[in-house]
């Protein structure tokens, strides 16, 4: 579903992610661990087109969409949460999710100037998705409520509803449970399970081994921007180079 | 359903329409109520320029954007139609409609380099665009007229009767403020407004969900250097004179003002924005030498107070009020 | 048009560059505020106005001698600076760069009304530093008043440089500048640097505005152009950096005043600012800048 091949970063000629390559299947969850500043996040905004890699090629179904703007990968089917959250923090809750839709919204500028009966009715159909969306996420009360005052636990949530909402092929998530406590922790992974078992391919970055041991079926280990292991969690715990790189190192510093 | 709850609905869900019917309404008795020419162009005065500040505020308190150079797109409107009526003869409306294409090419191909920059030097551009419009107008006397500016620009006409008294235009320029009022309410509550916010506040999740962030910028701004070149052309058949004072960087400088005083992001706080300036003058009759102090302070304190603006301000912190009270009620 | 001799050229590039210098210590007074707190300071433009202004105050008021009077009108657009701070910008606790820019521009108009009121609409006349008697040099005659403005700009020039390279308020500002969070947090007061800038800037401002007046003239908004033609200046050179500060604001000065003799002196800012968007069209960083915007 997703090929990444060879994918290379470089910030002021210091390599962030040099000749990445893996797959993504389709259906499966594939976790990308690896210490801090091993080049996750720079390989999801790579993918999300919110940054341009140096090199290297990154193909979804079949197509090459390393060279397609950022704005044109929703319409393919991918969305993203970021990992220091994105949201718009002076719209709405509903209207953060409502933005979600943008590839299903009216385009046109002298239709939105008009706001003729169809493009009404339209947006009153986007805004029942966006709230059903919500609904979901348990977040339907908070609606209305300005996205800047929210817990930081509701903050994830509305950004998951936001990436949902749109129904995308492939969902990248990046540390989606980071900062939570126990009980939203939980509530989120049981959604990543339902989106799962819902046949969703999923790209999860996340440091609580917890969560990649119970929902991945592969995982990708990155350090120091080099692909260092892939394979089923169960091999990758027990693979020496990534105990050594990222196990071990966490459990000295934890 | 009750019949009472049926109404409240009815009401709420279009209290935007409702409202505006009503200022149409209250306005289209207006002249009959205030006979006073002098007050009468104040209003036409307000009405003239909420055109161009609604334009800014979609630019401005929408999309988040820059703007201290709109002044040179009011005074191109003007000028344009100007020129068109006086040096070639050109009927009034087509000489409107034709500055209005010539000025929205102009926005459009100033905006494809200008809004890729940020913040300062989108500042630095705009200023720099409105000094060489003004400069331009004040030097090329042979045809501008210089500082002395141009006069005899005809009136406008509809069906034969010249809009030529404070009454008459009193029912275009509302007419005309009405109909901007009413696309830029809809544009707002659109997606596409939707839209312009998320650029506004963050432009990488802008981008990441879709949103076109140099595209939406872009259309905004051209259709902003419209509105204040239709708005200048209206202010040029007005008084039949214009010349280059009302068309300098500090004229821009007014303009945020209206808007960064309604209220970043608030069509109706535009209205109020507006108002406001040009009405501060005559309130402020006997304090002439004060006048800029007492601006200057309004722009000042409601900044401090209220960043998003007095209209937008206040409108946030009631529905925080509401929605605690909500809160706390359920709990 | 005849071909400009040369002692004409030489006339022209000496006007230029002391436009070109004036230009500099505005934009320097801008860059700092900028490292500082990352906004446009517009206010920079009226403590132009307010050096001039104080030091006609201090001659023809308190009748104080020339270098006392311009060590006081610097000093007091200085402290009119830190008063903008401290009562104008510090009192808002918006993050937003568009409402603190909008803040400052709203304290300009401020400033200038308490000008209007206070040394009222005219036009006046600030007699030069020393005697009016011109100077000949290479056959083109310059002011005295020139030869000061080189001289007293060089020397802020390198008192900056050296305040910022040299001592432990420079390295104080320097840490803000780069990143204000992490000063916070090794006990910088962030707030008190932010007020030094902004004294600085004044300084600068006051000490253009007080320099340039006696060879153009002085009035409540002389300092608005003077004052973009210094953002100009900033921006050319890359917003930030005082080496492109100083560069921009010398070669804005030349090339406009170059362009004025060849072209059309009517069209000057015309040149001036054209230039200036065709360059950030191009180069959006600035001729001098980094990439980074
Ligand atoms: N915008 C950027 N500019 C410069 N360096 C960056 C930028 N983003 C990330 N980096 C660097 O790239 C490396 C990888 O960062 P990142 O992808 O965020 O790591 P991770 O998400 O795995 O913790 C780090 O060394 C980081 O400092
Ligand atoms: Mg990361």
């Amino acid at each position: 579903m997703l090929e990444i091949d060879g994918i290379s970063k470089h910030f002021g000629g210091l390599p962030a992610l040099e000749e990445v390559s893996f797959r993504c299947r389709e259906g499966m969850t594939t976790a990308l661990i690896g210490p801090n500043g091993a080049g996750k996040s720079t390989l999801i905004n790579c993918i999300a087109g919110t940054l341009n890699p140096d090199a290297g090629a990154i193909r979804f179904t079949g197509r090459r969409i390393d060279d397609l703007p950022c704005h044109r990968r929703p319409y393919l089917g991918i969305a993203r949460t970021f990992q220091n959250l994105a949201l718009f923090p002076r719209l709405t809750v509903l209207e953060n999710v409502l933005a979600g839709l943008t590839p299903e919204a009216e385009q046109s500028f002298v239709k939105s100037l008009l706001r003729l009966p169809a493009t009404r009715h339209r947006e009153r159909l986007l805004r029942l998705k966006a709230m059903a969306m919500l609904d979901n996420f348990g977040l339907a009360d908070k609606a209305r409520w300005p996205a800047s005052v929210l817990s930081y636990g509701d903050k994830k949530r509305v950004e998951m509803a936001r990436a949902l909402v749109a129904g995308p092929r492939l969902l990248l998530l990046d540390e989606p449970v980071a900062g939570l406590n126990g009980a939203e922790t939980a509530r989120i992974a049981m959604e990543i399970r339902r989106l799962h078992g819902a046949g969703l391919t999923i790209l999860l970055v996340e440091h609580d081994m917890d969560l990649v041991m119970t929902v991945s079926d592969h995982v990708v280990v990155l350090d120091g921007g080099r692909l260092i292991a892939a394979g089923a969690p169960q091999e990758i715990r027990t693979n020496p180079r990534v105990i050594e790189a990222y196990l071990g190192r966490m459990s000295v510093t934890a | 359903m009750t019949p009472r709850d049926r109404i409240r609905y009815f009401f709420s869900s279009h209290r935007t329409g409702l409202s505006v019917c009503l200022l149409a309404l209250f306005l289209l008795v207006y002249p009959a109520w205030v006979g006073n020419p002098y007050l009468l162009g104040i209003s036409n005065l307000i009405a003239v320029y909420l055109i161009a500040v609604i334009g800014l505020n979609l630019f401005i308190g929408y999309a988040g954007q820059i703007s201290l150079g709109h002044a040179a797109y009011l005074g191109l409107g003007a000028y344009g139609s100007a020129l068109l009526t006086v040096h070639l003869g050109i009927n009034p409306w087509l000489a409107m409609a034709a500055t209005a294409v010539a000025v929205g090419l102009t926005a459009f191909l100033v905006a494809i380099p200008t809004l890729r920059l940020s913040g300062h030097y989108l500042a630095m551009a705009t200023l720099g665009f409105n000094i060489v419009c003004y400069t331009v107008m004040m030097q090329w006397d042979r045809v501008t007229g210089g500082p002395s500016g141009l006069a005899g620009i005809p009136h406008l006409s509809l069906a034969g009767v010249a809009i030529d008294d404070e009454t008459r235009f009193h029912y275009l320029a509302w007419g005309a403020a009405i109909l901007v009022l009413t696309l830029g309410l809809n544009l707002a509550r659109s997606s596409l407004g939707l839209a312009l916010a998320a650029v506004a506040q963050n432009e990488t999740a802008a981008a990441s969900l879709g949103i076109q962030v140099h595209r939406a910028k872009i259309r905004i701004f051209v259709l902003s250097a419209v509105l204040a070149s239709v708005a200048g052309s209206l202010f040029a058949h007005c008084y039949t004179f214009i010349n280059p004072d009302s068309f300098t960087i500090f004229n821009s400088v007014e303009l945020v003002t209206m808007v960064v005083i309604g209220g970043l992001g608030s069509i109706w706080g535009s209205l109020f924005g507006a108002s406001l300036i040009i009405l501060l003058p005559e309130f402020l009759h006997f304090f002439e030498t004060f006048r800029d102090i007492i601006h200057g302070l309004i722009v000042v304190t409601v900044l401090i107070l209220l960043p998003q603006g007095l209209v937008s301000g206040l409108k946030d912190l009631l529905r925080m009020r509401l929605l605690r009270k909500a809160n706390n009620a359920r709990n | 048009m005849n071909m400009p001799t040369l002692t004409d050229s030489l006339q022209f590039l000496f006007a230029g560059l002391t436009n070109g210098a004036i230009y500099a210590l505005i934009a320097l007074g801008f860059c700092v505020v900028h490292n500082t707190m990352g906004i446009v300071n517009f206010t920079q433009v009226d403590l132009v106005s307010l050096g001039g202004m104080f030091l006609y105050s201090a001659l023809f008021l308190f009748g104080l001698p020339m270098p006392l009077a311009l060590a006081g009108a610097v000093t007091a657009a200085a402290v009119t600076g830190m008063a903008v701070e401290r009562v104008g910008i510090r009192p808002s606790r918006s993050d937003n760069h568009l409402v603190l820019i909008f803040l400052t521009i709203g304290l300009s108009v401020i400033l200038r009304g308490i000008m209007k009121l206070a040394w009222g609409k005219n036009r006046m006349a600030v007699p030069p530093l020393t005697a009016d008697e011109p100077i000949r040099l290479f056959g083109a005659t310059i002011l005295p008043q020139i030869l000061w403005i080189f001289l007293l700009t060089a020397g802020a020039v390198l008192l900056l440089i050296w305040i910022f390279r040299r001592t432990t308020l420079g390295l104080c500002m320097r840490a803000v500048a780069s990143n204000a969070d992490a000063a916070a947090v090794v006990g910088i007061d962030g707030g008190r640097i932010r007020m030094i800038s902004f004294a600085i800037a004044g300084g600068m401002g006051g000490l253009a505005g007080a320099l340039v007046t006696p060879i153009t003239t002085l009035s409540y908004d002389v300092g608005v152009l003077l004052g973009l033609k210094g953002f100009a200046a900033a921006i050319l050179g890359g917003f930030g950096s005082f080496v492109g500060a100083v560069a921009g604001g010398v070669l804005l000065g030349v090339l406009e005043s170059l362009a004025a003799a060849g072209l059309s002196s009517a069209y000057k800012d015309v040149i001036a600012f054209g230039l200036l968007l065709l360059v950030l069209f191009i180069r959006p960083a600035g001729l001098f800048g980094s990439a980074k915007r």
